[in-house]
């Protein structure tokens, strides 16, 4: 592989780390099995026929390649940047979780794996696992944390439809990470037979790579897809982040494309200032957590704080590795968004261009509605819309108020 | 030579198996903790695995992490932690040896190097780190080896044998062979495959091997003793003290039942040793 030290597209090392971050941090019982993952992972890579039958899958079963909409309206209310939505929500399963759980499952299934887990914030993860394991015919156990089973009942109830076993968490703040570490304790005791579908772009290596890599199928198609109607290059990327997968899939073709700025959102749930949030980039520091060092919500003893944010999906105290490498070395530039300022963006856009976006990119348009004004007609800022709100009409209802 | 080293040498003369017991350090409280601790020499414990409290115990089951966070309710840190060590040493056992067991981030925060040294000076004689593997724990050895602290290996069931020279490579102390393919507390491993995996460990080292994971009898841990060097007793410990009553007697009363197995548990195969 051309390495090239001016490139931002080579990570990570043979090891795993993305400069400081990264790596495997997991107990010997997994490690011989990451390793597995790994050569299976380089193998499939480099196999056309990998290639060709996750094509396939995504053209036929997913609907790729997603719209890239001009949102015109929203553009001529902002009055500045030409804002363009990537459509992942018009995926199957209504998110971009589904572009990973693809490319996942036909490794697990190279792999000879039988039984599948993962974990899941939002359900939109767990639905999408799910639903591959539906399709490919493989039992599935999904963890999700007992307080997201409240908060994103519809979820619950489409895995299950969909077939899964869906293990309530307790342990902890009873959310996503918490989810995360209970499906780790399942591998480690069914290492023979069981693949774990990580969600995000985080955990040991090599998931962070493989999930981005399977991610990324969404900014090389915006590269197209602009091309085709504007001719050039996009001057903005925004996204948002909960471990950073939505965020790395828009960004990762472009990072050697000096000319584009990159803008990612955290959730500053209830603000900054009051420490319920979940901006692990602008709240925290480096630490090691689920198999990787990246910077997480700690405190001074090294003891993982909760996170908070209205969106489910966000509310995770870490953050993928390479976010963390990126960020220190500032080529993506790392906001944060309220949970009100989400909220308002999402009544926003159903209003204005008649789509409900789910409450994780409603932070990323909340940047967009702040950063669109300022910036000049002809420039073209992509957004990644990669969740619909269906699974957030009661979340929502709720936060307004107003009793289903 | 070390506490740990001195230890070894001493039960192979007395040709027995030793006990280690695990417990966290502060549960269900700092006085309670260090009570145990104290009278575990006496009940017949070899070597002391002392917990540090961590949020998120990837590799440990519901008993381990309730007492984490019994621990961290009453106030534990990991200066809470090299604290008791250290009065546990001015209490006047200087020959037992401590190990500290535990997750990299709250050392990564305290500082690796830090750590180690206040390790030492607490007198504590080995790490066990379940989250950092042979390829990530660079950043903690060369501190480790600096203040003279054991950095001990785990060995696993998945750990084959092009694997296993990685894992030996460079561990002190002891092999810490876990027993089972899962987390803390659950399920036992079958006695036949334990030993079938020592005697396989027992190729590729000098290093006493320890086996945990799993024991929660006196019985089991007779068993294990015919087979290793010494065997860990935790979780079964740890519910114990998580229990009501008096903590300290039970806890104690419970130990010297399983060190009572296992001393008098001669082991096998001595003779090639
Ligand atoms: C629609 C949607 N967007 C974003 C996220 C956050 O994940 P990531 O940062 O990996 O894209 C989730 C997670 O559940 C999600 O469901």
């Amino acid at each position: 592989m051309a390495t090239s030290v001016n490139s931002y597209r080579t990570g990570p090392d043979e090891r795993g780390h993305f400069g400081l971050y990264g790596g495997r941090y997991v107990a010997e019982t997994l490690m011989p099995l990451i390793l597995e993952v790994e050569r299976a992972y380089n193998a499939a890579k480099v196999d056309p026929d990998f290639h060709r039958e996750l094509n396939y899958y995504l053209k036929y079963y997913v609907g790729r390649p997603s719209p890239l909409y001009f949102a015109e309206r929203l553009t001529r209310q902002l009055g500045g940047a030409k804002v363009y939505f990537k459509r992942d929500e018009l995926n199957h399963t209504g998110a971009h979780k589904i572009n990973n759980c693809m490319g996942q499952i036909l490794l697990a299934r190279r792999m000879g794996k039988t039984r599948i887990i993962a974990e899941t914030g939002a359900g939109q993860h767990g639905v999408a696992t799910a639903t591959v394991c539906a399709l490919f015919n493989l039992p599935c156990t999904i963890y999700m944390g007992s307080t997201d089973i409240e908060r994103q009942a519809p979820n619950v109830f489409r895995m299950k439809l969909l077939g899964a076993e869906v293990k309530p968490v307790t342990s902890g703040s009873a959310t996503l990470k918490d989810a995360m570490n209970d499906a780790l304790r399942d591998w480690v005791a069914n290492v023979e037979n069981t693949y774990y579908i990580i969600g995000t772009a985080a955990g040991p290596h090599p998931f962070p790579m493989l999930v981005r890599d399977f991610q990324s199928v969404i900014g090389e198609e915006v590269r197209k897809q602009l091309h085709e109607m504007e001719g050039r290059l996009p001057d903005t990327l925004v996204a948002c982040i909960g471990g950073g997968s939505n965020a790395l899939g828009l960004f990762h073709p472009f990072l050697d494309d000096r000319s584009v700025s990159m803008v990612a959102v955290e959730a500053a749930g209830l603000g900054l200032e009051t420490g319920k949030h979940a901006a692990s980039l602008t709240g925290g520091k480096p630490g090691v957590l689920h198999g990787n060092r990246t910077y997480l919500l700690q405190d001074d003893d090294g003891q993982i704080t909760e996170a908070h944010s209205i969106s489910a999906g966000l509310d995770y105290p870490g953050i993928g590795p390479e976010h963390s490498w990126l960020h220190d070395l500032k080529r993506v530039e790392y906001v944060s968004a309220t949970d009100q300022e989400a909220l308002d963006a999402f009544k926003l856009l159903a209003k204005i261009e008649g789509i409900l976006p789910a409450l994780e990119p409603a932070h990323a348009l909340a940047e967009v509605i702040k950063r669109a004004p300022n910036l000049p007609k002809d420039h073209l800022l992509v957004m990644n819309l990669c969740g619909r709100g269906d699974k957030d009409v009661f979340t929502v209802a709720a936060a307004l108020g107003i009793k289903l | 030579m070390s506490r740990i080293a001195a230890r070894f040498a001493r039960l192979r003369q007395e040709g027995r198996a030793g006990l280690v017991t695990f417990t966290m350090a502060g549960d269900p409280d700092y006085a309670t903790s260090l009570g145990i601790m104290r009278g575990l020499p006496k009940a017949g414990v070899d070597i002391i695995e002392l917990g540090v409290m961590f949020s998120d115990p990837m590799a440990d089951g519901p008993a381990v992490q309730a007492a984490g966070l019994r621990a961290h309710k009453a106030g534990a840190s990991v200066r809470r932690t090299l604290d008791m060590v250290a009065e546990f040493r001015r209490s006047g056992d200087n020959e037992t040896p401590v190990v500290l067991m535990g997750y990299f981030n709250p050392i990564y925060i305290f500082g690796a190097e830090a750590f180690c040294a206040e390790a030492k000076k607490a007198g504590v004689d080995g790490l066990i780190v379940v989250d950092l593997p042979p390829e990530e724990d660079h950043e903690l050895r060369p501190h480790a080896i600096a203040n003279g602290l054991d950095i001990i290996r785990l060995a696993t069931p998945t750990t084959d044998a092009a694997r296993l020279p990685k894992v030996v490579e460079g561990a002190s102390g002891f092999i810490y062979y876990v027993a089972v393919l899962g987390i803390t507390g659950t399920k036992s491993g079958a006695i036949e495959q334990i030993q079938e995996s020592v005697e396989r460990i027992r190729k590729s080292t000098d290093l006493p091997i320890v086996v945990g994971f799993g024991i929660k009898t006196p019985e089991q841990a007779a068993e294990v003793a015919r087979v290793a060097d010494a065997a860990v007793v935790g979780s079964a410990l740890v519910e114990i003290i998580g229990g009501k009553g008096d903590t300290v007697r039970s806890a104690l009363r419970f130990v010297e039942g399983v060190a009572n197995a296992v001393h008098s548990s001669r082991r096998k195969a001595k003779a090639d040793a």
